[in-house]
């Protein structure tokens, strides 16, 4: 009997296998192609002449190849020095908000101490009030101590900014930190801070790669300071909002598609440091 | 022990040690830096919202905040967006964590193709999607190659505002999931992978485990993530910039606009005192649910 049923039971138990797979694959490959189609679509729109952006119904293969629309933006003028200002800034943001924020969300996350709440409260609300309203007093004060229209002084706001984040995400994440792992390692002898620089951190580094993303993207995505405490030192994207409303619509084709193309190898860089972290026995 | 006692010695072990100033040593750089940089301004702003253009103090700003015609219209969208794009985010973000983390062969090429809008711009994302809605954009030319429409729909004019609010709600949902993927994912990991095989074990269904044994586990993520997210829908202004201009007014954009064209850094900060005011009761919603689901979990 059992001859019987068993290849009956694998046959039933392969064709499930073989669901679970087509779901898994057909549940994934939608949400690739969602995130993949408009960055795809906005490549084909920035490498076709200016003419065919006006064009309907427009190519959806890249038959007609051009970099006449991106030459275009690319020699604009002060585009590439704003590129580069753009990179300085969000990497400066990344060391200075890290180094000032981790230890920050690790005290909260270990310990209970007199105005713990209040504090948790006040780094929540730093980060409530809009950047307009923040980049304006800070305009003013800058002029005075000499940091307007410095690299420098954008990275210290867009500290300021993603500070609170870092924070809280860093603080999540020890609270997931075993803290017994941390205490047995003291009780075998390590010292507090060889216990935090051996067994928390190593056990925390997937979320603090995660902290330092959101602190990329924020730097790099923010226009509004950058635009209030600059003048030729502008970021990329202060330089293509600057440029939005007197420019047609293949200038902004391509300056939207040029904002993403370091976004790319970023990834690619951060892609490869997530997995090194996704632990032994990947 | 002896090696212990010695590296105890060592400056930043010697501040590990006093188990009273800690806390506030590790807080310390973050407060100074937070209060010199963000408190004080926004100290300057709040007051600047109480003044009038004169100086003297008084609610001259916040009436010409509610008497502007665009201000009903603002106050409703920004809350409609939030509403709209949050949940969609979080659904988004989750399924595709969860597809990541079951690890089917290939799962590394997918993860780098849903992080990848995390480093795009809210204004470059605007622009993408801007490619995709305009007239003679690829929505239009898709939908009219399959057939479902005879001629080209104009989804950004001011005669279409439920399009132009779908149109902002479809990029930032694209743009934004990405970073509450990651945070996700990082939750994810730390959750130890014996919790699975055991759930596994007892023959939990994968739907099954991922209620009882992830979500649980994953809280202090999705916390995050939440807030997080809820926050910045709140100052969404660049999107919207891209796409509809002024056609679909915001508080953010009130804000950016009443400094910037209007001149007026008085009626401006009142709005932006709107939008904190809006944003602490949100987060004080938010804390307070999912402090009373952790104390019902713990029981």
């Amino acid at each position: 009997m059992t001859a019987i049923a068993a290849p009956a039971v694998r046959r039933r138990a392969s064709r499930a296998v073989v669901l679970d797979r087509v779901l898994l694959y057909g549940a994934a490959g939608f949400l690739a192609l969602w995130t993949l189609f408009p960055i795809y679509l906005i490549a084909l729109a920035a490498f076709s002449e200016r003419a065919a952006i006006y064009e309907y119904p427009k190519p959806l293969l890249p038959t007609r190849f051009s970099t006449d629309t991106m030459d275009f933006f690319v020699n604009s003028t002060g585009v590439l020095s704003s590129l580069r200002n753009s990179v300085i800034v969000a990497l400066g943001t990344i060391v200075l908000g890290l180094l000032i924020g981790t230890p920050a969300g690790y005290a909260l996350a270990r310990f209970s101490f007199p105005g713990r709440g209040f504090i948790q409260v006040g780094v929540l609300i730093s980060k409530m009030f809009p950047i307009a309203i923040l980049s304006i007093p800070l305009a003013v004060t800058f002029i005075q101590i000499g940091l307007y229209d410095t690299l420098q002084g954008v990275i210290i706001i867009h500290t300021a900014m993603v500070l609170p984040f870092i924070v809280i995400v860093t603080a999540g994440v020890f609270l997931g930190v075993s803290r017994e792992l941390e205490e047995a390692a003291t009780t075998l002898g390590t010292s507090r801070f060889g216990a935090f620089v051996r067994v928390a951190l190593p056990l925390a580094l997937p979320g603090l790669a995660a902290a330092a993303i959101f602190t990329f993207v924020t730097s790099w995505n923010e226009v509004f300071a950058a635009t209030i405490l600059t003048v030729r030192n502008t970021t990329l994207p202060a330089q293509v909002l600057g440029a939005l409303n007197i420019s047609p619509l293949y200038f902004r084709f391509a300056g939207g598609f040029f904002l993403i193309i370091p976004s790319l190898f970023f990834i690619f860089f951060m892609r490869r440091y997530l997995f090194n972290l996704w632990g032994p026995g990947r | 022990m002896a090696v212990g006692a010695r590296r105890a010695a060592s400056f930043p072990a010697a501040i590990f040690r006093s188990e009273a100033a800690l806390p506030l040593g590790l807080l310390a750089p973050t407060l100074i830096f937070l209060g010199l940089l963000i408190l004080v301004p926004v100290a300057q702003a709040v007051l600047l919202s109480f003044q009038a253009a004169d100086g003297t103090l008084g609610l001259d700003a916040y009436r010409r905040m509610l008497n502007d015609q665009a201000f009903t219209d603002s106050f409703r969208n920004t809350i409609l967006l939030i509403v709209a794009i949050v949940p969609i985010q979080m659904v988004l973000a989750l399924s595709m964590a969860l597809l990541i983390h079951s690890r089917f062969p290939g799962h590394g090429a997918f993860l780098y193709i849903y992080a990848l809008p995390l480093a795009i711009s809210d204004l470059a994302a605007g622009i993408v999607w801007l490619a995709m809605f305009t007239d003679q954009g690829y929505l239009n030319t898709i939908l009219q190659g399959l057939g479902l429409i005879k001629e080209p729909i104009a989804y950004l004019s001011y005669e279409n505002l439920q399009w132009i609010f779908v149109a902002v709600v479809v990029a930032e949902s694209w743009r934004a999931t990405a970073i509450v993927l990651v945070i996700i994912l990082a939750g994810l990991q730390l959750i130890p992978r014996d919790y699975f095989e055991a759930a596994e074990l007892f023959g939990a269904s994968r739907i099954r485990r991922t209620i009882s044994v992830v979500l649980p586990m994953l809280r202090p993520s999705l916390q995050s993530a939440l807030i997080i997210r809820t926050i910045f829908a709140f100052q969404t202004f660049a999107v919207v910039l891209a796409l509809a201009g002024r056609q679909l007014p915001v508080l953010g954009y009130e804000a950016y606009d009443w400094y910037y064209n209007n001149r007026n850094e008085h009626v401006a900060a009142a709005f932006a005192v709107l939008i904190l005011a809006l944003t602490i009761a949100v987060t004080i919603v938010y804390m307070r649910l999912l402090r009373v689901r952790e104390t019902e979990i713990a029981r």
